[in-house]
């Protein structure tokens, strides 16, 4: 069994399902995340495991133990909100031990503990500070410290960069992941932020509609979304309709133009399959190793620093590929007809969902 | 872990913010209103204060001729003063413990896992102000007396804890208002789930996390429940306990400046405890963060 093993867990609330049959094993040290969008029930699921809510259904071991019955004061796991939750009336050192007092740790044992924590987030000198005196990015480190002060067996990160700003939260997701690998704590972590997911898991859960549609490691997630959703959801993609011409050579004719897609097709001839495809995966003009040129109308250009975004119509499907800025090539102009390279494998081929 | 971006200072650190050249009809405007406010602030200062001042004067001429405190020394040397004030000091700290233990954690409940409750929370808890006092003691009589199921009234211990209830029912509109608004002031529900996890049962959570938060909203809803204890005439009166409120009458019917003088005392009390709610404010730290 997994260290932490997630069985058919449901939750409703009246008669909103917001979590379905979802099920997921962790092991011990990974780092998970529950990426998607606002109302997906990652945050439920969150809770579940932390035991601030009841499954409707399904079970919760960790370790080996059922905790799906305990209260959350009894499970031994640590949680970082959102919104800090540091108690006011305490200060950083009385906040992170907290847990060790109220697990009756000896004073000295429970204050060289606080001292360790506060070394490990970077702040050994403002112990003596409340809450309200530390700024947003160091309130957040003072959390994590102290939900990892009681030695917790599950590590619960509920959004927890989302009240920061841009070039802090950079910086603190580094630093989270640098703790988590360095105590090897098996950790959940909630985001509706793609690059925040991508960039600190071993693995990414995205969630919409209270499912988990794909589970896998981050480059899986982006390459190799599973649906629709995914494909749309993390990252930019184009999506195109394409008609299934030999399902066993993996042809497939795309406005007009027979694509080699290069793998077996789990699809009858003549049936319409959904294809996506990256911006990152379409040339603008004919390249070597890109065989399959599509012609297109050049709809909008964005620029965007180091890279310009250009759609351009194919079709009826809007293409966006990205371009890398060069001071001497200048972007095409909004109407022009150009054409576009594309390498048939790096079209993606998504399930129905 | 070094080279943070997010030290305190760049957060202290504000731009100036830029100010429109003030036009020529501004400057007019702006010290019209400041002195309108402060003739308004006058008046209402005088309103107020004028009738203490005269019965403070009053008080002070119990001796014919000249000023002295004849009047006080008369009131606080009465051994019926002392036994009453003593009484009703004690009753109103009964009071005040009573009503804290029923409201802290009423209030926190509804704040937590009932949401829904809380219009009808304050509705009960309004009761009292629209329900005149004699009507709930004689309620009280009636449920209490001496031949009904529990004879309270038929000892003095029995009668003093009635009175207490009283007391806590009267109370219970400014008790729950001043804790529902300290509570209001924090994130009472992610605390209490960041508490929980941490380990904390709900006595840990009560007594460590909650309850230090809004002490000062406490001592608020404590003060003003020892003010109403201290003045309340009906209920002692009717319950026959030697309170200080039915002396204060009763010195009213029967003294000339005594009175006065008593009100003074009652009123240098009230005030004194609203320095006290102040001054508790500044003793604790972390509340500062609200300034």
């Amino acid at each position: 069994m997994a260290y932490l093993a997630i069985t058919h867990l449901e939750k409703s609330f009246g008669p909103t399902r917001v979590v379905k049959d979802f099920s997921l094993d962790v092991d011990k040290g990974e780092f998970i995340s529950l990426l998607g969008p606002s109302g997906c029930g990652k945050t439920t699921v969150l809770r579940l495991v932390a035991g601030f809510e009841t499954p409707s259904a399904g079970s919760i071991h960790i370790d080996g133990q059922d905790v799906t019955a305990l209260h959350p004061n009894q499970r031994n796991i640590g949680m970082v909100f959102q919104s800090y939750a540091l108690f006011p009336n305490l200060t950083v050192a009385q906040n992170v031990g907290f847990g060790l007092k109220v697990a009756g740790m000896a004073r000295g044992e429970a204050a060289a503990r606080v001292d360790e924590m506060l070394r490990l987030i970077g702040l050994p000198e403002l112990g003596a500070r409340y809450p309200f005196q530390l700024s947003g990015g160091q309130q957040q480190r003072v959390a994590l410290a102290r939900a990892l002060a009681p030695r917790p067996r599950v590590l619960l990160l509920d959004e927890p960069l989302s009240a920061l700003d841009a070039k802090i939260r950079v910086s603190l997701r580094q630093e989270i992941r640098q703790i988590q690998q360095q105590l090897g704590i098996t950790t959940i972590f909630v985001t509706h932020d793609q690059e925040e997911a991508l960039s600190m898991s071993d693995r990414v859960v995205v969630m919409n509609g209270g499912i988990a549609e794909q589970v896998g490691v981050p480059f899986d997630i982006y390459n190799r979304p599973a649906t629709r959703f995914v494909a749309g959801f993390v990252g930019t993609h184009t999506a195109f309709d394409a008609q299934v011409t030999d399902a066993a050579a993996g042809e497939v004719t795309l406005g007009g133009t027979r694509v080699h897609l290069g793998q077996r097709l789990a699809a009858a001839q003549g049936e319409i399959i959904h294809l996506a495809l990256r911006p990152e995966a379409a040339h603008l003009g004919r390249a070597e190793g890109r065989e399959t040129v599509l012609s297109g109308q050049i709809a909008q250009v964005n620029f965007m620093g180091s890279i310009i975004r250009v759609t351009a119509m194919v079709g009826e499907a809007a293409l966006t590929l990205d371009m890398f800025n060069r001071p001497d090539t200048p972007p095409p102009p909004v109407g022009s007809t150009v054409d576009i390279s594309v390498a048939a494998r790096d079209f993606i081929v998504l399930n129905a969902g | 872990m070094t080279d943070r971006p997010d030290t305190l200072e760049p957060e202290l650190v504000s731009p100036a913010p830029t100010v429109p050249a003030p036009t020529a009809v501004a400057p007019r405007r702006r010290r019209v209103g400041p002195a309108l406010s402060w003739v308004f602030f006058g008046l209402g200062m005088v309103y107020f204060a004028l009738p203490l001042i005269g019965m403070f004067e009053f008080s002070l001429r119990k001796r014919r001729g000249t000023y002295s405190f004849d009047a006080y020394t008369s009131v606080l040397s009465d051994p019926q003063f002392q036994a009453t004030f003593s009484y009703s000091v004690v009753m109103s700290l009964v009071t005040i413990v009573l009503g804290m233990a029923l409201v802290l954690p009423a209030a926190l409940w509804v704040r937590i896992r009932l949401p829904a409750m809380r219009p009808v929370v304050e509705f009960i808890t309004l009761l009292p102000l629209v329900i005149p006092v004699i009507v709930i003691a004689f309620g009280y009589l009636r449920m209490f007396n001496t031949s009904s199921f529990l004879p309270m009234t038929g000892t003095a211990t029995g009668t003093n804890i009635l009175l207490a209830f009283g007391y806590a029912t009267l109370a219970l509109p400014y008790m729950y208002r001043a804790i529902d608004n300290g509570l209001r002031t924090l994130d009472v529900q992610t605390l209490t789930e960041a508490a929980q996890i941490l380990g904390a049962g709900w006595f840990t959570i009560l007594f460590r996390i909650m309850l230090p938060n809004v002490f000062t909203a406490i001592l608020s809803g404590a003060f003003l429940t020892f003010s109403i204890v201290l003045g309340e005439y009906v209920f002692a009166a009717l319950l026959d306990r030697p309170a200080f409120g039915p002396y204060m009458i009763w010195t009213g019917g029967n003294r000339a400046y005594e009175p006065a003088a008593l009100a003074v005392i009652a009123f240098s009390i009230t005030w004194g405890c609203m320095g006290l709610i102040q001054l508790a404010g500044r003793l604790f730290p972390h509340t500062r963060a609200s300034r």
